[in-house]
């Protein structure tokens, strides 16, 4: 008996192939294309603001001028944010995924997730409303006693409507996306690792530094900078939560406080025209640009450290 | 420091299920006792109930004592932690961890019981359970790579000299070989024979070849029935087991006429 060769034929083109690799390489193309068109708009519209000085720009001279404090405000905000956050995010997907009982685990996680779904407007209402004036106290208490830190000032807001006080909230408002993606993460733990830190004599939280965090860590890298890109792009709770006045300071219970490119942008763009806009218009390009450049180094990180899992 | 183990009326439970019954038996310290049974008989979760690793499963729970040098493990006085410090444990699959240099791993276990080392101390630890596991020779020049980067088999080794670094009273080896080639495998056992001299040794295998060249005594699991729970047939000296068993199972199941 011989044995035949398997026929060799060119690679037919079946129509349900072409179909379903021209749908999913056309749906990439569009995202490509928004994005360009995003970057085309933010640049043509906002390069003019170069020129702007004065009248145009609230005071300042220049168009640096006028951006650098919001751009300040932007990152202070989305940092203190995240300093809030991602202990408590971290705290809480570890005891969904390792320390609760499992149907309480399953309720929080549900509760978590609703939490990602409330709309922001309501955040901001809860925040100025509720949250401002319950936190006076606190930072007029701060403002008497602590006011030589350089995060403090002894001139405290009468209103709690300060950079903290916003950050909070943002903080509760990215706490669903960093919780949900460490929770997926640590609930993926080879058991294998997580038994050999047991079978040591690890303790619980032994074998959650042995096994979790070791194998979590770019996937957390990766949730906080998500976190990150949230904080800084948002804009209705901090418009409606924080009193600004376009300073640049730390203090964090001041009366006088930073502003946030976002959150100016939604207040000022109703009442703006001519080269106002072109200004609004450029700090969002600004905005854009960062908010790439922390994306751009999180998956940098993120890469990194698997490459050193792997080597 | 090595113990041997009494095990007396332990029933072991998944939930509601059983899924091992009335286990009695004494393992003696200094030698290497063998479990050997069809897969499912439940001979791994006995032996992961000797350290305490089978109640890590949600709902698993153990009935039944477990003595070891006189100390109850299942005493309610007495911490799983503590226990698991003293009985280590090597698993199926070679499980280093993955972010540490084979170093590292080496000293985990000592540096979870006794934060501060000094590096003299630690060097020491680290040369003495390599050439423990009869690795030294091979990663002695590369102590600070990733213990991931070394082959399967050298991988079980570092597992087992990670779990002899702590000195524990018995090393319980779940299939230890079961992912290995032959030549790696063959390097297990002798360090098994080797490790016997120091320590309690407790195998879980599905080779009856290395059940017999590497143990002293054998034990014999088989399921009761279908869906019933497992339970120890027969411990006898391996030679008696492999030779002139007591139980007719027991034979069927060595020669192949299993069923």
């Amino acid at each position: 008996m011989s044995t035949t060769a398997p026929k060799t034929r060119s690679p037919r083109r079946r129509l349900g192939d072409l179909v379903f690799s021209g749908t999913t390489s056309g749906a990439a193309l569009i995202i490509l294309l928004a994005l360009a068109g995003v970057a085309i708009f933010l640049t043509a519209k906002g390069v003019p603001a170069l020129k702007a000085t004065g009248d145009d720009l609230s005071g300042a001279k220049n168009i640096v001028s006028y951006t650098a404090p919001l751009v300040f405000g932007t990152l202070w905000a989305a940092l203190l944010a995240l300093l809030i956050a991602t202990p408590l995010s971290i705290g809480v997907a570890l005891a969904v995924s390792h320390y609760a009982p499992r149907r309480i685990a399953t309720v929080l996680g549900y509760l978590i997730d609703l939490l990602a779904a409330v709309p922001s407007v309501v955040y901001g209402l809860w925040g100025s409303l509720f949250l401002a004036p319950r936190l006076v106290p606190s930072y007029s208490w701060l403002g008497d006693h602590a006011h030589w830190l350089p995060l403090f000032s002894d001139n405290s807001s009468a209103t709690g409507r300060t950079i903290f006080t916003a950050a909070i909230v943002l903080a509760i408002m990215v706490l669903p996306i960093i919780t949900a993606i460490s929770r997926e993460i640590f609930a993926q733990t080879p058991r294998l690792n997580e038994e050999a830190a047991l079978a040591l004599g690890a303790t619980r939280w032994e074998m959650v530094r042995l096994s979790v965090f070791p194998y979590a860590r770019s996937g957390i890298v990766s949730a906080v900078m998500l976190g990150l890109g949230r904080a800084m792009g948002e804009t209705m709770a901090v418009a409606m939560v924080l009193s600004a006045s376009g300073v640049v300071t730390f203090d964090l219970n001041s009366s006088t406080n930073p502003s946030t490119i976002a959150a100016n942008i939604a207040l000022k763009f109703a009442d703006a025209t001519g080269l106002r806009v072109n200004a609004l218009i450029f700090t969002g390009l600004v905005l854009f640009v960062i908010t790439f450049v922390v994306n751009f180094i999180a998956r940098a990180i993120v890469s990194r450290a698997d490459r050193r899992l792997a080597a | 420091m090595a113990k041997s183990i009494d095990v007396s009326d332990l029933n072991i439970y998944y939930g509601d299920f059983l899924a091992v019954e009335g286990v009695n038996m004494t393992i003696p310290a200094r030698s290497v006792t063998a479990l050997i049974g069809p897969s499912g008989c439940g001979k791994s979760t006995f032996l992961r109930s000797l350290n305490r690793m089978h109640e890590v499963i949600p709902g698993a729970r153990v009935e039944g004592k477990v003595v070891v040098d006189g100390q109850s493990m299942y005493d309610p006085a007495v911490d799983p932690v503590e226990v698991r410090r003293q009985i280590g444990m090597v698993f199926q699959r070679p499980n280093p961890f993955p972010t540490m240099s084979i170093r590292d791993n080496v000293l985990a276990g000592l540096r979870l019981n006794n934060k501060k080392l000094k590096k003299a101390d630690a060097d020491d630890v680290v040369e003495r359970s390599l050439q423990g596991a009869n690795l030294w020779n091979e990663v002695k020049d590369r102590l600070g790579k990733p213990g991931m980067g070394l082959s399967g088999g050298q991988q079980q080794r570092l597992c087992i000299a990670r779990a002899i670094a702590v000195q524990p009273q018995v090393l319980l080896m779940d299939e230890p070989c079961s992912a290995l080639d032959p030549i790696s495998t063959s390097a297990v056992e002798d360090l098994i024979h080797e490790l016997k001299t120091d320590y309690t040794i407790v195998i879980v295998t599905h080779n009856m070849q290395q059940a017999a060249r590497v143990s002293e005594d054998t034990a014999f699991f088989n399921l009761a029935g279908a869906g019933k729970p497992g339970r120890l047939v027969e411990m006898n000296p391996t030679k008696k087991i492999f030779s002139v068993p007591d139980q007719e199972a027991t034979e069927a199941y060595i020669s192949g006429r299993f069923g």
